[in-house]
């Protein structure tokens, strides 16, 4: 693994910049907590979820990002970036984290 | 900014349907009041019948209760009548003299049951058909009464009759045509449906003309008279010879009405403020009476009311299914049929089944069915699409599941599947489900169905069961969607066919200015119109546009296939199948490095590593230094070979060759869906090429070509294209096929869904009686994959490494 370790203390944590994801995309953070999926939209909005689906545990990460949505990779349930919760009619929600950008490094809260 | 106010009057169907839809796509354009004439929120009209049959109750066709108009922000005032249009300061005035102001008004008025102008139709007893307050007028006299007399043998005639007779009245039908449904069945499917509703014991009097209705001396209803004398008794009277559309308010206020108020293709009337809708509008001279028509014009109306300005109404075909339980009847478009028509007939009279095909052209106009309409739903979305059924014309009668559809093996009655049967195979949904969701959701339209219960929302070969499911419980309000008009998501309006004619015509190289010119709805599309943007980008103007991986699936991002675990699997490419010791010593190898837990040979006669993690698939590419074979995209996938003249003592040609050549010349070609190839050296056809995409059979004096054959979701054998003496024309041939499916196909048709829609004859034109266009083809095709990378090669080197590497790791102290 070529990305830094960072230690944390219940703090937000820097995690990359903003740049090094790519747009209407995401990248990965490994955790205690298992992957969490770090989204960029179109907008330059950052999100934080657990890289899991709660349908069948899809990697979010992986999955096509547009608007405030992803389509999970595996069956493509829709899941909004920033609540977490997958689109009517489907029903489930994704853990959220708390994401915050300061001169363009994302900083996690976990 | 103020919002604009919209003022609907009528409270019915096709309006509701209609502000649904400007809910949908523009929720916060106008403050919407509705003014109903009726006590009740909005209801399913056409299941009146089964209320009065007694088989649902009024609380189940209830569409939308009073909680939604308040949960959307609608003003709802019921049991108010609008009585006239004030134009110029643009108000509606209610009989009570409620007055409300409009920007735009939507007129939903419906219409009004037709009452024969003959002496006693005033009496007490005499009823229409139209609304809860008459049915609930018939079950009452139901519970009083012995006699009824429906006059009008039409559907909704026989509907309330057999209603009533369910309620335990005497009822006779009296009708003036000589048979029964004269505007919806020829005289031998009427003769036996009326046996059948004999059977149930009901009574016809056909061929009469009623000139009076009679009292009692008390007041009430007691006889009806005939033209020719006759006489016969009657306790209630239903009047159903007919509707007219409810087009008085609008004629009061000067809004040109000829049967109906006119409006154009936008349903706009002729004050272009005032829209109208549903059975009250007049459209190209045709006033609908049925369900299905006026959601395609609330859809349209909605769109314009949005100002998106870009839908049309064009006119509906319309069919017809009589409910009354254990009566199946199904009609739709010419079913008479004309000096210029051909018909199919199957007709059973003992066993109570007619079917009738009116065809033109090879093409089907018109239907009309009894006893057996499993397949009304099929013929009638072929009738719409308007299908050269040449090829299945044998088998039509038939019927879809004698087409062999996997999936569904068979089982293509849907009115008959036990409730636990499972329609789709994929997500497991049994019928059951389906219908419940379709009866408490009140859905009727295949996406809907598709997005509640995920039934057909995989691989799609239950389409057609879903969609029988559904004609069979919303019965007349389905509307089969007709796939030309099918817009490419949610997103936009615009079907695949639009977005690639603007992409050529304007040479636009990037999604976000297709989605600008196109007037996209959403900032940037979504899962499902991206990726077929991006490519009819990269098809239309290859080397120009530039690709965005952003807007393609995993798979073809990461350049592997993603598995349910989230490891991704590699499959190497071996041309035409064929290995050798050192590539294979190199597969051992990187499954030992990289522990790779399962190592699987293909269908395609490639070698399967499955279960990599994501992080070591650039150094997996690197190790085993072989090509991608693509098993992961919509591309170029195997050509599969058998050993052919070299070895084979019957091989006439050298299969293993031609597959080789074919695969070098392809390999890293994108397409709409995923293409197999596949080459045998003789007839015994080891290759099974009579399932590919492509599939060529050497024979002693060359090869034959096959096209549009499937070994998946829909097993399809490949048809016969051409036979051709050598291997450069197999090239040729098979590439200029490929070309005018990558330009032309929908992105996500296989072969066989696209020649299956555009006909065999068409690609014999563009490929083998136009020379000159075949070569273009073929040049297009190899212009296009000059210079095309291996993405494996190029990511081993480090290209795109922030797919494979995580942002960060952090540890909790």
């Amino acid at each position: 693994m070529n990305a830094p370790e960072k230690a944390i203390m219940n703090e937000w944590i820097n995690v990359g910049a903003v740049e090094d994801i790519p747009r209407l995309g995401a990248r990965v953070v490994q955790s205690a907590h298992g992957d969490i999926a770090v989204f960029r939209n179109a907008d330059d909005e950052v999100f934080a979820l657990l890289d899991k689906c709660p349908h069948k545990g899809g990697p979010l990460s992986q999955g096509i990002v547009f608007g405030r949505h992803v389509a999970c990779p595996l069956h493509n349930w829709n899941i909004g970036l920033d609540d977490g919760k997958a689109v009517a009619p489907d029903e489930g929600c994704a853990h959220r984290f708390a994401v915050k950008v300061v001169d363009q490094q994302v900083f996690l809260n976990i | 900014m103020k919002k604009m106010k919209l003022v609907m009057v009528g409270n019915g169907m096709a309006g509701v349907r209609t502000l649904e839809e400007i809910l949908k796509i523009a929720p916060d354009l106008y403050d919407i009041t509705v003014f109903g004439a009726e006590p009740h929120a909005n209801y399913n009209r056409i299941l009146l019948s089964p209320v009065l049959a007694g088989e649902m109750t009024l609380k189940e066709i209830m569409l939308n209760d009073v909680d939604w108009y308040e949960k959307n922000g609608i003003t709802l005032h019921l049991n108010k009548t609008i009585t006239q249009i004030d134009r110029i300061s643009r108000k509606v005035i209610a009989a009570d003299g409620f007055e409300e102001s409009y920007d735009r008004l939507l007129l939903a008025t419906g219409s009004n049951p037709f009452v024969l102008p003959i002496p006693g139709k005033d009496l007490p007893g005499v009823i229409t058909y139209r609304d809860i307050k008459d049915t609930n007028a018939m079950i009452e006299a139901a519970s009083h009464y012995k006699n009824a007399v429906v006059i009008g043998g039409g559907l909704l005639g026989l509907e309330a009759a057999n209603g009533l007779k369910l309620r335990g009245m005497d009822v006779t039908v009296v009708h003036l045509a000589d048979w029964l449904m004269e505007r919806q069945l020829d005289k031998t499917a009427a003769d036996m449906l009326k046996k059948s509703l004999e059977n149930k014991g009901l009574k016809f009097l056909l061929k009469k003309q009623t000139t009076a209705i009679l009292g009692n001396g008390e007041g009430r209803v007691a006889r009806v008279s005939f033209s020719d004398g006759e006489e016969i008794p009657a306790d209630l009277v239903v009047m159903a010879v007919g509707i007219k559309p409810n087009d008085d308010l609008a004629k009061s206020a000067g809004i040109h009405c000829t049967r109906g108020i006119v409006v154009s293709d936008t349903m706009q009337t002729y004050d272009p403020r005032i829209y109208a809708v549903g059975e009250c509008a007049s459209h190209r001279g045709i006033a609908y009476g049925l369900v299905a028509p006026l959601f395609e014009m609330a859809k349209v109306c909605a769109n314009h009311l949005a100002h998106l300005g870009i839908g049309r109404y064009e006119g509906s075909v319309t069919s017809t299914k009589l409910k009354v339980t254990g009566v199946d009847l199904f009609s739709a478009g010419n079913f008479q049929g004309a000096a210029d028509t051909e018909e199919i007939l199957l007709h059973d009279a003992v066993g109570g089944v007619y079917k009738k095909i009116v065809l033109k052209d090879d093409r089907i106009v018109g239907s009309v069915m009894v006893g057996d309409t499993g397949d009304g739903a099929w013929y009638f979305q072929m009738l719409r699409e308007k299908k050269n059924v040449a090829e299945i014309r044998d088998h039509l009668m038939f019927g879809q599941s004698n087409l062999g559809n996997t999936g569904h093996q068979g089982q293509s009655n849907a009115a008959q599947m036990a409730d636990t049967m499972e329609v789709c195979g994929c997500n497991g949904v049994c019928k059951g489900v389906i219908v419940k969701t379709i009866k408490e959701k009140g859905l009727f339209t295949l996406d809907d169905v598709r997005k509640h219960t995920k039934a057909s929302s995989s691989c799609g070969s239950c389409t057609g069961l879903v969609e029988q499911i559904l004609a069979s419980t919303v019965g007349g309000a389905y509307a089969p969607q007709a796939n030309k008009l099918k817009p490419m998501c949610g997103c936009t309006d615009h079907t695949h066919e639009e977005a690639r004619q603007v992409i050529r015509e304007q040479h636009l190289l990037t999604i976000p200015s297709v989605m600008r010119f196109m007037e996209w709805r959403t900032p940037n599309g979504c899962a499902s119109c991206r990726p077929a943007i991006n490519y009819y980008l990269l098809s239309t103007w290859p080397h120009e546009a530039l690709d965005d991986p952003q807007s393609r699936f995993i798979n073809e991002r990461a350049h592997a296939n993603i598995q349910k675990d989230g490891t991704y699997s590699v499959v190497p490419r071996m041309y035409g199948g064929v290995t050798n010791s050192a590539e294979l010593r190199r597969i051992a190898d990187v499954v030992d490095k990289y522990n790779i837990p399962t190592v699987k040979v293909t269908g395609g006669q490639r070698i399967d590593l499955l279960g990599v993690k994501k992080a070591d698939l650039p150094k997996v590419w690197a190790d085993l230094a072989m090509p991608s074979g693509h098993a992961y995209a919509k591309a170029l996938r195997t050509v599969k070979t058998c050993v052919g003249s070299e070895w084979c003592r019957f091989g006439v040609q050298d299969s293993t060759q031609m597959g080789i050549d074919l695969e070098r010349a392809f390999a890293k070609m994108y397409a709409p869906h995923k293409v197999k190839f596949a080459v045998s050296g003789c007839p015994r056809n080891c290759a099974e090429s009579g399932i590919k995409d492509v599939g060529v059979i050497g024979v002693d004096s060359g090869w034959e070509i096959y096209v549009a054959g499937n070994g998946g979701i829909k097993t399809e054998v490949a048809q016969f294209l051409c036979k051709v003496k050598t291997a450069e024309e197999v090239l040729e041939y098979s590439g200029a096929f490929l070309q005018v499916y990558r330009e032309e196909a929908r992105y996500l048709d296989r072969t066989v869904h696209w020649v299956a829609r555009v006909g065999l004859d068409y690609v014999k034109q563009r490929v083998l009686e136009d020379a000159e266009g075949r070569k273009a083809l073929f040049g297009r095709l190899l212009y296009a994959l000059q210079g095309e990378k291996d993405p494996w090669q190029e990511r081993a080197q480090g290209v795109a490494k922030h797919e494979y590497q995580t942002l960060a790791t952090v540890a909790v102290v």
